[in-house]
């Protein structure tokens, strides 16, 4: 056992939340873009891409996101590919965060009256320009609680990456609890980070989503 | 590129066209043509297929079997051909369909800049001319639900002018505005059907038809019944389901 006081374990812990907040910036980040990728795909090309894309979107929703972590840890290495606990958490989450935002974002997009598609298809645009100025600004507003939501749900989920090995938050209240042999006060702390990283998203959406509705 | 059409060539051409929704068929041996300058009033029973009949046009629907010329171009699967033809054709909706996040100005200068690579400075000088031309240029800062419906659809109406249209299609233009706004609407109508703009209407207005017609087309159950100058088809329908549906809509 290991002598620590609070003013040891709170910076340590505080420490290794910055690697938390940066896995679940890549994953918010590359799943973004890639949920943008797979909506422009799933309506620019109905047929294949719609096929394509709800198989990719159900196969990241009906697989634990734990199992996806261990399929790019360990298969990556396997195709000759050498990843750090980092890369392959970032890898797997980006391409869980691809799926369900894409979902999300489909929802809000249907969402959208028909008619302005319509609008916009009869008024010569081409489908980039019809997305870009008439159905994804619509949507936006629409999908930011629900996204907001998910990327919380995603900032928690990051702490699955310390299964792998990836010393984030979790993994970092581990190694101190097992040293210090006060798993209550340790954990304790660390679900106040955690909470202390996603209040502040909840508040930034509800400003953001009040901010919209009084823009229109 | 299409050759540019000659006088002979009608704007629009719709040749034995048929179309089905899964084993519905809502469009029967369609056959249609419109020359240049021609004011058509497609009128008929809800269900009818009147509405289907003109998406077909800018193909907002696809049909099955047939052929569509507008302008010479026609419309197949040709993603090139089918904006072409959209960009020449203008549609004004039953629901206006304005973008509801940008204002009026930017609504009818967004296809302009975006498709015709209109500058905004040009842009938004003829979009000012076209909403003068529907009497509510002072309302071009504002935001699509701060009008009345009327207001809506002029605006909708001059969007459509923006693009310069050879021929404008109207679904139904006044069928969602409450009485007082129809007039307001129908006297936009009558202006353009006065300057000669080609133009294909649908809709229950009796009174617009019979002054502004050229053609009337009466549809039913999918299939054109009667199509005759105003005055034959208000004073001598031929078909009987033509006499029914006009004492239905003039007995009032």
């Amino acid at each position: 056992m290991v002598e620590l006081s609070l003013t040891q374990i709170v910076p340590f812990l505080l420490l290794a939340a910055r690697w938390t907040l940066l896995l679940s910036a890549i994953a918010f980040v590359g799943g973004g873009v890639g949920a943008t990728l797979l909506l422009l795909w799933r309506y620019g090309a109905p047929r294949v891409g719609g096929r394509a894309t709800s198989l990719f979107i159900q196969l990241f929703q009906g697989t634990p996101l734990l199992l996806q972590l261990f399929l790019v840890f360990f298969g990556l290495p396997m195709i000759g590919i050498d990843v750090t606990p980092l890369m392959a958490a970032g890898v797997a989450l980006t391409l869980y965060a691809s799926a369900f935002l894409a979902e999300i974002w489909r929802g809000c997009v249907d969402s959208i009256p028909r008619g302005q598609w319509d609008a916009s298809d009869s008024l010569g645009m081409t489908f980039l320009i019809q997305m870009r100025y008439v159905i994804l600004p619509q949507s936006l507003r629409i999908a930011i609680p629900p996204t907001v939501g998910f990327l919380v749900q995603l900032l928690k989920s990051t702490a699955l990456a310390s299964i792998v090995g990836f010393n984030e938050l979790t993994r970092s209240g581990q190694i101190v609890a097992n040293a210090t042999f006060q798993p209550f006060i340790v954990y304790g702390l660390v679900a106040l980070i955690y909470f202390a990283m996603c209040y502040p998203l909840t508040v930034g959406s509800r400003v953001l989503e009040r901010r919209l509705r009084t823009a229109r | 590129m299409p050759l540019p059409p000659d006088a002979a060539t009608p704007m629009i051409e719709m040749r034995h066209v048929n179309k089905w929704y899964g084993d519905f068929q809502v469009l029967k041996d369609i056959s249609l043509s419109v020359s240049k300058g021609e004011r058509v009033v497609i009128c008929g029973p809800s269900g009818s297929g009147k509405s289907t009949a003109i998406r077909c046009i800018n193909r907002l629907e696809q049909h099955q079997q047939g052929q569509i010329f507008v302008e010479g171009v026609e419309l197949t699967d040709k993603v090139k051909n089918i904006e072409h033809v959209r960009r020449e054709v203008g549609m004004v909706f039953q629901q206006f369909n304005l973008v509801p996040h940008l204002t009026i100005l930017d609504n009818l200068t967004l296809a302009p800049r975006r498709v015709r690579k209109q500058s905004r400075k040009e842009a938004e000088a003829r979009a000012m001319q076209y909403l003068e031309r529907v009497k509510i240029a002072e309302q071009a800062h504002k935001y699509p639900s701060q009008l009345s419906g009327g207001q809506q659809q002029r605006v909708a109406i001059a969007r459509s002018l923006c693009m310069e249209p050879h021929i404008l299609l109207f679904d139904e233009p006044t069928s969602a505005l409450d009485p007082e706004m129809i007039k307001e609407v129908l006297d936009v109508m009558v202006s353009l059907a006065e300057d000669h703009m080609t133009m294909i209407c649908v809709t229950h207005e009796m009174g617009f038809a019979r002054t502004v017609a050229d053609k009337i087309v009466f549809m039913d159950h999918g299939q054109i019944i009667e199509m005759a100058p105003p005055q034959e088809f208000f004073t001598a329908p031929r078909n009987p389901r033509t006499q029914l549906f006009l004492s239905q809509v003039l007995s009032h």
